[in-house]
């Protein structure tokens, strides 16, 4: 939804296809969860951080279903990209919502956890922005759409669905599930 | 936003929106590196033809903040007798590159001749003679909502030397855009000659207003403008509108008691006073800073 | 002596009244007057085309700073007299407040010497005291023996409410006039504008209407107990106006004036900071400036002089409480008063009104009849233009009209029988 508010100025997003339902959207969430859980041998020292907007949901998501899977907390916080974003200038940029990080990041495994992965800019400034909070002993990144179309070497540890798009289109994430569409 | 040279600049949405990107700065300044990259490779001069080095070390540490650079003017009486003017310096220091200009002079109306000089660059007013200081009144309304949630419907009272007050210029337009009522508190002689157009009411009678009162922002009696012409004397204007301590005690438990420093303890406000749950000063210059690094975004990197 | 010259197919307009004739011309003096006096012109006269004009005696300015000597980077006597006969001046009375000032007889002569080689009639003010200090009687008598008739502090008023009194006493037997810049110094301390609604907002210091209207009453009422001609400078506002209209209704000898810039800004032209409308007195309210008009049309205000304030542009580029005020105004003057005033009225307003003020009548302001000294101006009143700083002819680019377009606009200036202006061009 950050990819969405984005470009989205005075165009309408017009869906084609639903690529997943809610159903689908929470068994791979749940996926994600255990998959976070097996890699890191637990939650021990796990943060989990949702980028703003987009991703603060999912993330929310998958600590509901490491809670239920193993029956603890994991720390969560939000963060927001826009002081660090390299298009600063070019295009109006402006902060969405809180950031919040709940502890120093120091030594800690953390997983970055976003909506869609396209061009990998917004996840360079998350990287940036994460080094001002300590230097965490791992970054993973977690997506629930990865569409293609790298532009940085960023690749994603645990992914919803891979989904090819052309450029032009759009992948709107939300509780009802992934769709495919347009601007218009 | 081309520059901010008066509140009336932003309007109510202007206002609101500075507001909220500088809650994501205040955040900033809590983390363990309290800096962000965002106007990396800008160059941000501070041109003080006034002392003033709070507002001066606010600008620059809210630059800093931002990565940009930073180049600091200051013009002492001698280099103004060199005969440089303010044109040329502005000119001149607009040469070196930099990408906005925050002006304090003690002539009003300076930064907007300023504005009218420049070529690219964006100009702040950090306060132009009685005119205006519009960040102190951004960070006055940031501290204020911080503490009470809302600004509209709030009652504000405004006291002292209006006359000579920039802040009390700026504070009339932000407070009303944001939906305050605001009351002059001043004797006549420390009033301007016409309030013609101001949204405010106005009473001598601190003691009256002060139980109502949802803010009180005390203003700085400049004392060089001194007794004798405005106020017969300094006891005499403590008397009928410091904030005692008695008077303190008419306070709302839930108001806020701003000052724009420097603060003259037992003039305007008594020393006991000043250190009251209600005085929130130095919460002011804590976001004094994110407002400014707000204003600076929005102008240099932001949405407008 | 120049070439004789005639004035074809215009109409004359003067105190006397209008009618259509041509005007011949020649050595100086106007030697036709009629229908058809161009059919008797000699046949090597200059011809110049007055169709669907008004040929009027040339304007009078009772108020003009010409800055020579001390302030030529801003005008000479050449400079501002080359605009007064661009805005269709013959006369102009150069202010004293120069450096030095003219508080003696030295500095009086070579400004008239320098007048005398201009292109209008340059009459001098002097100073009514020594250095316009206000402490010490300047030599009036001395000053008068050259000619001088009008004596002023301009720039500051005489604030020695005892020293003017003896001043009025001691010019009464000269028969010269004392003009006064009415303005209070303690009470105008510091104001850069006019003190209201406007300077609140702005956080301008301002200089309130009593600081003018004070002095006013002062002087009427000194003027009542010396019997002295009082001449009022530029009158800026309401309250200044009534006091004028109780002592004329009196019969004091006081005259008054007031400037374009006066009758048609107000205070709200500084809302940009602008020092090119920073001017003393400073521009008012509305209301001042309906006051003001309302006294130029029943005759309370006599005339409408320039105050042509020239500054270098350097000068005008500082802080708008530090920039000198001022504003020029030979060069637009009439264009502006023709933008609300009728053409008689403008003419009297500034021509013969001001000329008996000075007291260069009848050579200047007088009637357009044969014999009569030939200073006279060709008002073309359906002329459009617009006001470019740049293109104006004055050293100094203060003028607060730039961009301004105007209906009406002098033509061709003829100063003691010479052609100064003709089409708006200058001559020399």
């Amino acid at each position: 939804m950050a990819e969405r508010k984005r470009s989205n100025r005075g165009r309408i997003f017009v869906p084609r296809t639903q690529v997943l339902s809610a159903a689908d959207l929470h068994r791979a969430l749940v996926r994600m969860a255990h998959e976070i859980a097996e890699r890191n041998g637990g939650l021990d020292g796990v943060v989990l951080v949702g980028l703003q907007t987009g991703g603060v949901p999912l993330a929310r998501g998958i600590a509901e279903a490491l809670r239920q899977a193993e029956g603890a907390d994991v720390l969560m916080g939000t963060l927001d990209v826009a002081f660090y974003r390299d298009d600063i200038g070019l295009r109006p940029v402006l902060p969405e919502a809180v950031t919040e990080i709940p502890c120093e990041l120091t030594g800690k495994a953390v997983v970055l956890v976003d909506d869609v992965l396209f061009t990998g800019r917004t996840v360079r400034a998350a990287l940036h922005a994460l080094s001002d909070f300590g230097r965490a002993r791992t970054v993973q990144l977690a997506v629930m759409v990865d569409r293609g179309h790298r532009e940085l070497p960023i690749r994603p540890d645990y992914v919803g669905k891979n989904l090819p798009t052309r450029r032009d289109e759009m992948v709107d994430v939300s509780e009802d599930g992934v769709t495919i569409g347009t601007l218009q | 936003m081309t520059h901010l040279l008066s509140v009336s600049d932003l309007g109510r949405d202007g206002i609101e929106e500075v507001l909220r990107v500088a809650e994501a700065f205040a955040e900033v300044g809590t983390r363990p590196i309290r800096k962000v990259p965002t106007l990396r490779g800008k160059a941000i001069a501070t041109l003080f033809f006034e002392d003033s080095t709070r507002t001066r070390l606010s600008f620059e540490t809210a630059a800093k903040r931002l990565s940009a650079d930073v180049l600091s003017f200051s013009v002492g009486a001698s280099s103004v007798k060199k005969g440089e003017s303010v044109r040329d310096t502005v000119e001149t220091i607009e040469a070196m590159g930099m990408d906005a200009l925050v002006v304090r002079h003690p002539s009003a109306g300076v930064p907007v001749q300023v504005s009218r000089w420049v070529r690219r660059c964006k100009v702040v007013n950090g306060g132009d003679g009685w005119h205006e200081h519009p960040t102190q009144a951004l960070l006055d309304c940031f501290t204020v909502r911080q503490v009470r949630g809302e600004i509209e419907g709030l009652r504000v009272l405004v006291v002292g030397d209006v006359l000579h007050s920039r802040v009390a210029r700026s504070q009339v337009l932000a407070y009303d855009a944001l939906g305050a009522s605001v009351t002059l508190v001043a004797p006549g002689s420390l009033l301007p000659a016409s309030l013609e157009g101001w949204p405010v009411e106005v009473t001598d009678d601190l003691d009256a207003a002060l139980p109502k009162a949802d803010v009180v922002s005390l203003l700085r009696l400049q004392a060089e403008r001194g007794a004798g012409m405005f106020v017969p004397t300094l006891r005499e204007y403590t008397a009928r509108f410091g904030l005692t301590a008695r008077r303190a005690r008419l306070l709302d438990p839930d108001a806020v008691v701003t000052h724009p420093g420097p603060m003259i303890r037992g003039v305007e406000i008594a020393s006991d006073v000043a250190d009251l749950p209600q005085a929130v000063v130095t919460r002011q210059v804590t976001n004094g800073v994110a407002v400014r690094m707000a204003v600076l975004f929005l102008l240099l990197g932001g949405a407008m | 002596m120049s070439r004789p010259l005639v004035l074809r197919g215009g109409e004359v307009l003067d105190a006397v009244g209008r009618r259509r004739a041509d005007v011949v011309v020649a050595d100086g003096v106007v030697r036709a007057v009629g229908p058809d006096a161009a059919r008797d012109a000699p046949s090597r006269a200059l011809v110049l085309d007055a169709g669907g004009c008004v040929v009027a005696p040339g304007l009078v300015d009772l108020h003009a700073h010409l800055r020579e000597p001390g302030g030529e980077e801003a005008e000479t006597v050449e400079t501002g007299a080359r605009s007064a006969a661009l805005g269709g001046y013959t006369a102009v009375v150069a202010m004293p407040n120069t450096e030095p000032p003219v508080d003696c007889a030295a500095v009086a002569t070579e400004v008239l010497a320098l007048g005398a080689r201009a292109p209008v009639e340059v009459a001098v003010a002097g100073a009514i005291t020594v250095g316009r200090e206000g402490e010490r009687l300047a030599p009036m008598g001395e000053l008068a023996a050259l000619g001088v008739r009008i004596f002023t502090d301009d720039g500051a008023g005489v604030q020695d409410g005892a020293l003017m009194r003896r001043a009025l006493d001691y010019a009464r037997g000269l028969g010269v006039t004392l003009a006064q810049h009415c303005e209070d110094a303690a009470l105008a301390a510091g104001g850069a504008m006019h003190e209201g609604a406007w300077s609140s907002r702005l956080g301008l210091p301002g200089a309130p209407a009593a600081a003018e209207e004070t002095m006013v009453g002062r002087d009427i009422a000194l003027a009542r107990l010396t019997g002295a001609r009082l001449h009022l400078l530029h009158l800026s506002t309401a309250g200044s106006v009534e006091l004028v209209r109780r002592a004329k209704a009196e019969g004091l000898c006081v005259t008054s004036e007031v400037t374009p810039h006066h009758l048609v800004l107000t205070d709200a032209a500084c809302a940009g900071y602008d020092p090119m409308f920073k001017v003393s007195p400073p521009l008012r309210s509305r209301e001042d400036v309906e006051r003001l008009r309302d006294g130029l049309c029943d005759g309370v205000v006599d005339a409408i002089a320039t105050d042509h304030a020239p500054h270098a542009p350097e000068a005008k580029d500082l802080p708008f409480d530090e920039a000198p005020p001022g504003m020029l105004g030979l060069e637009t003057a009439l264009s502006v008063a023709l933008s609300f005033l009728g053409l008689e009225l403008a003419l009297a307003c500034m021509s013969w009104r001001p000329a008996q003020i000075a007291g260069l009548a009848p050579r200047q302001g007088g009637p357009v009849v044969e014999g009569a000294a030939a200073n006279l101006c060709v008002i073309d009143p359906a002329a459009t233009w617009t006001v470019d700083p740049a293109r104006l002819s004055s050293r100094s680019r203060n003028t607060p009209f730039s961009g301004w377009t105007f209906t009406g606009r002098n033509r061709h200036t003829i100063a003691a029988g010479e052609a100064v202006v003709v089409d708006a061009e200058a001559q020399r």
